[in-house]
């Protein structure tokens, strides 16, 4: 089969697999509980979070041990059968679509949190614990793990590790890169392998930091040490309110002029606060063409210093209104709003697509006017959150999937916004991962040495290119075509490349 | 080929396919194997290309002077939080391809976690872009980390573009008189709680810890943990003196070794003086000692032991690595740098 290396230029071809033969030899590694492989069974795995795209795979692996996950690699090396890994299914991008020759390699019975350390606060974890599971366990200590994407109560750490999963506090606390010291995982070839320790570095190279948002590319995570961080004593949120979405965006480059890191900086537009407030009652100002939400979490004193601090540049700044939570419960409804807009937005429309570029703030501006002349090209309503300290945009575009060409508009949309955060000098995600669905997307932001160097760097943990093939990093043949439709000023981003 | 842009002369360079030894200030001339190869200067493509306060970002060319580039954030009370050493006159290329940290680095992260982006000449004079200016960018590998610390085996780092973070206003060092086990005990109890705690120190029985964040936070935590306050203008000279290695404790020609251990770990039977930082996570060994024991102790205490500066570097300066890893290194290196041209054998003999 095919076993020689993949290259960059085109797509593998995985079509002479004997799925039969596949199925015997993985009931033969896998106890009978741990192995689907009947259409119904392979159902609830055809798509994750993002479920516009969806195929159903050749089977899919449960292991429970990671003797089991060694096996399953090995067997599937050794036939020439990809792999796409999953953790609990939430990610956004299509990085857990199944491929229709492979095996979906799920983690989710590897579910043990082995040991908390309230000394050295860290926590071990298999890569099928929740994200807020380990804040759970870490809470007697005093302790949580800080980044908190909006899916933590379902989304698994290993997915975590897969995407550099971020959340909106990770402008002050980090992303998953920033509080993961060690990920234990499995290479294609069955090796087990460490990147990072217990300690705050490794010898060599930086195999950590690469394989943190792989994306399943890599290796197949089995083990994690996290962080784990002091509880901040207390937390207050400021909501402001602004007559005009650019001032709003000054005022949070003021608020960092002021040299304050605040522990969350939201922002969300005023058809996103019409569009929540009714279902979560959050008390935001309609009136407001944009609000603010702007924590500070610490110590009483810490706290309560930076809160004037931020009270005062954000009435300098322009602010119609600033209310400063007066309780936990009130904070806590303050948030409701922001961490419920996915949903709200899902409860006025049948579907919507939500996008995920990061610009530099100082171009938001320009994003929205640009967003809002895209609204009327393709017809379409588009709602705006914002995690506004680090410049991460969360456009969700409104669709209905039954009206024809709806999705196909809603798509170009999308990647003309994804487009232009590049040309913004952003990317085209901040942190849902490229996965399938942007890999398209990938072709306008690097170009083919890049992209063959990102290529290399699989084949040197992924010889075959067996691991979550076709995600990630598209091929250059794939750019080459994806280029015919957008040609930028007359130039062939891929000229070495024949058109076919 | 034009002689005056320095781009088209380290490409032709690289083109000749001889090994090159890269070098910036020179600062870290001492730090890892030995370096073969025809000496390539970076220090004539230097500025600041891009500095955005309000965005948290810094953009500078690698042969820029750290110094001129911390001088720059100083005016606007910004700063590397993670303070990389200069050790004389340091560049950022030089820099961020050490990828070492200092006396912040348990509190604020590390080097490799404040770089945002790199701009990399590969082995066949390629121009890469990897990440960027923006915070948060998952498209594709994170190659600009994987650079970072890589001590320029991997490619020329033309640029790169850091993170920065606002000069805190509080700032307090305190004194406690305690032998090592008590002080590893106490950084570590520290740590768990939330407290401002961004550096500390142990060494010959005196812990030094440094506090720093909102002034309020900055002394309610002096009043919670007691000590002796160090004066400001001792404190400065006392930090500088870790991040710079400055102080008596790394002068002389005795070797030094560096063992990267879990804070936790417990007081290292070792025959010399030791000083710790990092809460209990870095410690620094000063003298003659065999290579072979003090891998091993660094292992047996879960971590690794590096010969930081001076002594006999046949027996390797780095841990060595288990064989599947070392074939992923070699592979990686194989991918950027094809004819081997870039810094071999700085790292490891075999790259």
């Amino acid at each position: 089969m095919n076993q020689r290396e993949h290259s960059a230029d085109v797509a593998q071809d995985f079509s002479g697999i004997d799925r039969a033969a596949l199925v015997a030899e993985l009931s033969r590694l896998l106890p009978a509980s741990s192995l689907l492989h009947v259409e119904e069974d392979l159902k609830p795995y055809e798509c994750d979070g993002l479920s516009a795209y969806h195929q159903l795979p050749v089977a899919v692996a449960l292991p429970e041990t990671e003797a089991q996950v060694v096996a399953v690699l090995k067997a599937c090396a050794s036939a020439g059968v990809p792999i796409v890994p999953r953790g609990a299914g939430t990610g956004l991008s299509a990085g857990a679509l199944p491929h229709p020759q492979g095996v979906v390699l799920s983690l989710a019975k590897m579910k043990r949190i082995l040991h908390v350390d309230p000394v050295a606060r860290v926590a071990v974890v298999q890569p099928g614990v929740r994200n807020q599971a380990i804040s759970e366990a870490a809470a007697p200590l005093g302790l949580y793990y800080a980044p908190d994407p909006s899916s933590q109560i379902a989304c698994s750490i290993g997915g975590n590790v897969a995407e550099n999963s971020g959340g909106v506090h990770c402008l002050k606390y980090g992303l998953t890169l920033h509080n993961v010291l060690r990920v234990r995982a499995v290479m294609m070839s069955g090796d087990v392998v460490e990147f990072g320790n217990h300690a705050l570095d490794a010898p060599g190279y930086d195999l950590l930091a690469l394989a943190i948002g792989s994306e399943g590319m890599l290796a197949v995570v089995t083990e994690v040490t996290v962080k784990l961080v002091p509880k901040p004593e207390m937390a207050q949120v400021i909501m402001a309110s602004f007559d005009d979405v650019m001032k709003a965006g000054e005022a949070v480059a003021a608020v960092i002029a002021a040299g304050i890191i605040p522990a969350g900086l939201e922002m969300m537009d005023k058809p996103a606060t019409a569009a929540v407030e009714p279902y979560v009652k959050a008390g935001y100002d309609l009136n407001a063409a944009a609000i603010l939400l702007c924590e500070s979490d610490g110590t009483a004193e810490e706290v309560a210093e930076e809160i004037s601090r931020m009270k005062a540049v954000l009435e300098t700044s322009g602010a119609t209104e600033v209310r400063v939570s007066q309780s936990e419960a009130e904070r806590l409804r303050f948030w409701a709003g922001r961490k419920a807009a996915f949903p709200a937005a899902g409860r006025i429309s049948p579907d919507y697509y939500c996008m995920d570029g990061t610009i530099p703030r100082k171009r938001l501006g320009e994003m929205l006017m640009a967003i809002a002349a895209m609204e009327k090209k393709y017809g379409l309503r588009c709602i705006n959150v914002f995690h506004a300290g680090d410049g991460n945009l969360h456009p969700l575009i409104l669709y209905d999937a039954n009206v024809p060409g709806e999705l196909e508009r809603t798509e170009a949309f999308g990647a003309e916004i994804l487009k232009l955060s590049v040309d913004l000098g952003g990317t085209i995600t901040g942190e849902h991962g490229v996965g399938y669905e942007k890999i398209n997307s990938m072709c306008d932001q690097f170009g083919s040495d890049e992209l063959r160097l990102f290529h290399a760097v699989k084949r040197a943990f992924d010889p075959q290119g067996l691991l979550n093939p076709e995600k990630g990093v598209p091929t250059l043949h794939r750019c080459a075509e994806f280029g015919r439709m957008h040609v930028h000023g007359g130039n062939l981003k891929f000229p070495e490349l024949e058109r076919l | 080929m034009s002689h005056g842009d320095p781009i088209e002369a380290f490409r032709a360079r690289i083109l000749e396919r001889k090994p090159l030894r890269i070098r910036g200030g020179g600062s870290k001339d001492f730090y890892g194997g030995m370096a073969a190869g025809e000496l390539l200067d970076t220090r004539g493509h230097a500025g600041i290309v891009n500095y955005e306060p309000t965005e948290l970002v810094v953009t500078a060319r690698c042969g820029t002077p750290l110094a001129e580039l911390e001088s720059a954030l100083a005016a606007r009370r910004q700063c590397l939080a993670c303070e990389p050493p200069h050790f004389g006159v340091a560049t950022v290329g030089g820099a961020v391809a050490a990828g070492l940290s200092g006396p912040r680095r348990a509190a604020v992260g590390s080097l490799r976690d404040f770089v945002l982006g790199v701009k990399l000449m590969d082995g066949e004079g390629r121009v890469h872009r990897f990440g960027g200016e923006v915070m948060k960018n998952v498209a594709g590998f994170d190659v600009s980390r994987l650079v970072t610390g890589s001590l320029g085996t991997l490619g020329l780092i033309l640029e790169v573009s850091l993170k920065v973070l606002p000069v805190t206003p509080g700032d307090a060092s305190l004194r406690f008189e305690m032998p090592q086990d008590k002080a590893l005990e106490a950084m570590n109890r520290w740590a768990g709680q939330p407290l401002p705690l961004v550096a500390s120190c142990w060494q010959d029985g005196v812990l030094t810890l440094r506090l720093a964040g909102a002034r309020a936070a900055v002394e309610a935590a002096c009043v919670r943990l007691g000590g002796a306050v160090v004066a400001d203008a001792e404190a400065l000279v006392f930090w500088q003196g870790l991040r710079e290695q400055s102080a008596d404790f790394f002068g002389g020609e005795a070797p030094l070794w560096r063992l990267s251990l879990p804070s936790v770990a417990p007081p290292l039977d070792l025959p010399a003086a030791m000083l710790i930082e990092w809460g209990g996570a870095q410690r620094w060994m000063r003298g003659d000692a065999d290579a072979a024991r003090m891998r091993e102790v660094a292992v047996r205490a879960g971590g690794h032991a590096t010969l930081f500066r001076g002594g006999d570097k046949s027996a390797g300066v780095f841990a060595l690595l288990p064989p599947s890893l070392m074939e992923v290194h070699r592979r990686l290196k194989q991918s950027f740098d094809p004819y081997g041209v870039f810094n071999p054998g700085r790292l490891y003999p075999e790259l």
